[in-house]
């Protein structure tokens, strides 16, 4: 008997899609994930198209327009040195999503290899690592994000990096512990067997495997990154005067709150958004990279 | 000829770690002195209970983990005094299939990426279009079809994911195959298709199988000899057709009364294993078997059995195996016509019984 001569079993006739469209698919199913999407796409391409959808310049002056209300050529009023609310909130959004974005983009371009590292590794370089992560992760979040960033000099760039590395050990304990899951599954051991060496296993066979949790902390940390620029820079540490962000707004509108409401409001709406969408996305995408759900 | 693979002594001792400091508190004697040899396109199947240390034993040839004693010669050469890179090279001439197939093959990766990656590792296709060839080339070879490169493991059932998983280990083109349970995660009917696609491959390529087996039942299909192990080591070796034939040591002729037969009246040994097998952190002294034994006596509980061959490549590791009465397979063949009568008998009144309530 020939192998040939196998009856040839009909394969069964699941759909020729890979894992990232079946989870596309199932993404495209939860409401709340697709809300928080397009929210997400919106803000992504106001802020990039800034110079052209704000009304006004965000750093332009006005004495005759000093805390004006929402009207209609300041939709959403002005501030305390007449600036026009709207254009701020617009271009804030750049400072705030790129802080979100470039500071996980830090963390896990950091975390991942070391989380993959000491997961993969084991034994001292784990250990080492392992309670490297834990004294940072002892440290609040934000008391570390400021210390740093006071280190580092009051600027944004310098408020990303500090709130990229904040946000690192996050990463590495959770590739960690991903990689320890990974690592005795038998097709990496089937991966052994064929003769992959190891960094392959760990880059072509591991980290694939482990994307899913880290795309949803990835995108849950952009919501937290948010927060955290808005706060560095309320606190004069981030964004720095008289570039917007919304951080920044929230700090001039506090002593302004009474008589001019609308100045908190807004940057306030805008920050609510933004941490809001990324959080209905993370948490639709944990469920559409679940295999367990159907 | 010389032997393709000589195991001497191969032992692995698993540490046991407790409490807050991680000491060492005692091993798990997984694998404790096994001494095999194989030839080349020979079948040695290595049977035996959850536990006894089969699956290690398969892995350490490998040198998927790391012995703590013993010696590996494959082809000769000394596996274990290899260096973590000559050992990834001498991965093409042996390779691997694991039990389970939902598990072993990497659910990121295409089926053509997955069967491409050792030809890539190993330098066995010069080019994409060659390495697409060799793959359709091996698909067919299992009974796929090449344009089942383009898709994925989940969207294969479990069959087919086994032949899968057995394209990956030819596609290097293997001397030696290790294969741990590698049909006992599928369904009957799909056993059979998949012994019988490993029999004519070994035939076609000459390939020399470790199956590593709990069925003794499979294992009569496609074993030229059989170790059986008990608690980390090897308690009889024999031709798969002695050894069902003449079974010699206590646990061998257990397991064989275990192994169920087609016909629901014939006779057999009534030698069923009570109790779990003992614990390999703390294995019994003497005869580890002792515990567990029909025929045990005094001596047994002191004195630790060598594997002593009669001679004629059937070794057994109990010394006493000539005192003990043949296995009662066949004894009682007289009763067996009478019983099969009253079976007949019974299940036609069954069927007229059904018969008259249908109606």
């Amino acid at each position: 008997m020939t192998a040939t001569a196998l009856p040839d079993v009909a394969v069964r006739d699941a759909s020729e899609e890979n894992p990232w469209a079946r989870a596309w698919r199932r993404l495209k199913r939860r409401k709340g994930a697709m809300v928080g999407l397009a929210v997400v796409v919106l803000f992504v391409l106001v802020a990039i198209l800034a110079p052209w959808v704000a009304p006004y310049d965000p750093i332009a002056t006005s004495w005759s327009l000093v805390r004006k209300p929402p009207s209609w050529a300041h939709w959403l009023g002005t501030d305390e040195v007449g600036r026009d609310i709207l254009s701020r909130v617009i271009w804030g959004a750049r400072a705030s999503l790129s802080a979100g974005l470039v500071s996980v983009g830090i963390a896990l371009g950091i975390g991942v290899p070391l989380g993959l590292l000491a997961g993969y590794a084991g034994g001292w370089i784990d250990s080492v690592l392992s309670r490297i992560v834990d004294a940072m992760l002892a440290v609040p979040f934000l008391i570390l994000a400021i210390a740093l960033a006071a280190f580092l000099g009051p600027s944004l760039s310098n408020a990303m990096i500090a709130i990229g590395v904040t946000a690192t050990p996050i990463f590495v304990r959770l590739t960690r512990g991903q990689t320890l899951a990974a690592k005795v599954e038998d097709y990496v051991e089937a991966a052994r067997a064929v003769g992959n060496p190891h960094w392959r296993i760990a880059l072509r066979h591991v980290l694939p495997n482990i994307v899913p949790p880290l795309l949803v902390q990835a995108s849950l940390a952009i919501a937290g990154a948010i927060i955290a620029e808005a706060a560095l820079s309320f606190l004069g540490l981030g964004q720095q005067p008289p570039s917007p962000s919304w951080g920044s707004m929230l700090n001039s509108a506090q002593r302004f709150i009474a008589q001019a409401p609308w100045m908190a409001f807004w940057p306030g709406f805008a920050i609510f958004f933004a941490v809001l969408s990324f959080n209905l996305l993370g948490d639709g995408l944990r469920d559409a990279l679940d295999p367990r759900h159907k | 000829m010389s032997a393709l693979l000589e195991v001497a002594g191969l032992a692995k001792h698993f540490p046991v770690r407790r409490g807050a400091f991680g000491l060492v508190s005692g091993h798990v004697r997984a694998v404790d002195g096994v001494d095999f040899e194989l030839r080349a396109g020979e079948t040695l199947a290595i049977v035996g209970e959850s536990g006894c240390g089969k699956s290690t034993v398969g892995r350490l040839v490998l040198r998927l983990i790391e012995p703590s004693a013993g010696q590996v010669r494959f082809e000769g050469e000394d596996l274990l005094a290899l260096s973590d890179g000559a050992m990834r090279a001498r991965r093409q001439r042996m390779q691997v299939i694991f039990q389970d197939p939902y598990a072993s093959l990497n659910p990121r990766m295409t089926v053509g990426a997955m069967l491409g990656e050792p030809l890539m590792l190993h330098g066995l296709a010069k080019n994409e279009a060659a390495r697409k060839a060799r793959v359709g080339e091996l698909l067919d070879l299992v009974g796929l079809r090449p344009d089942h490169a383009r898709r994925y493991p989940h969207e294969f059932s479990g069959g087919q994911r086994q032949r899968l998983a057995i394209a990956r280990a030819l596609a290097v083109e293997p001397k030696l195959i290790v294969a741990d349970e590698p049909v006992s995660a599928l369904d009957v009917s799909i056993q059979a298709q998949v012994i019988n696609l490993m029999r004519s491959l070994q035939q076609r390529f000459g390939l020399a199988y470790i199956f590593i087996s709990h069925d003794l039942a499979v294992v009569k299909h496609i074993a030229d000899r059989i170790a059986v192990m008990y608690l980390g080591k090897i308690v009889e070796t024999a031709t798969t057709d002695e050894l069902f034939r003449n079974p010699r040591h206590p646990y061998t002729r257990a397991l064989l009364a275990a192994v169920p037969l087609p016909d629901p009246t014939a006779a057999r040994e009534r030698t069923l294993l009570e109790g779990d097998i003992p614990s390999a952190m703390n294995p019994p002294s003497g005869c580890r078997f002792h515990t567990r034994c029909t025929f045990a006596r005094e001596a047994c509980k002191r004195d630790e059995p060598a594997l002593a061959d009669d001679g004629q490549a059937h070794a057994t590791a109990c010394p006493y195996w000539p005192e003990f009465p043949p296995p009662a397979v066949l004894a009682e063949a007289a009763n067996r016509d009478a019983d099969r009568i009253r079976l007949t008998r019974l299940q036609a009144a069954f069927v007229n019984n059904q018969q008259r309530e249908a109606s």
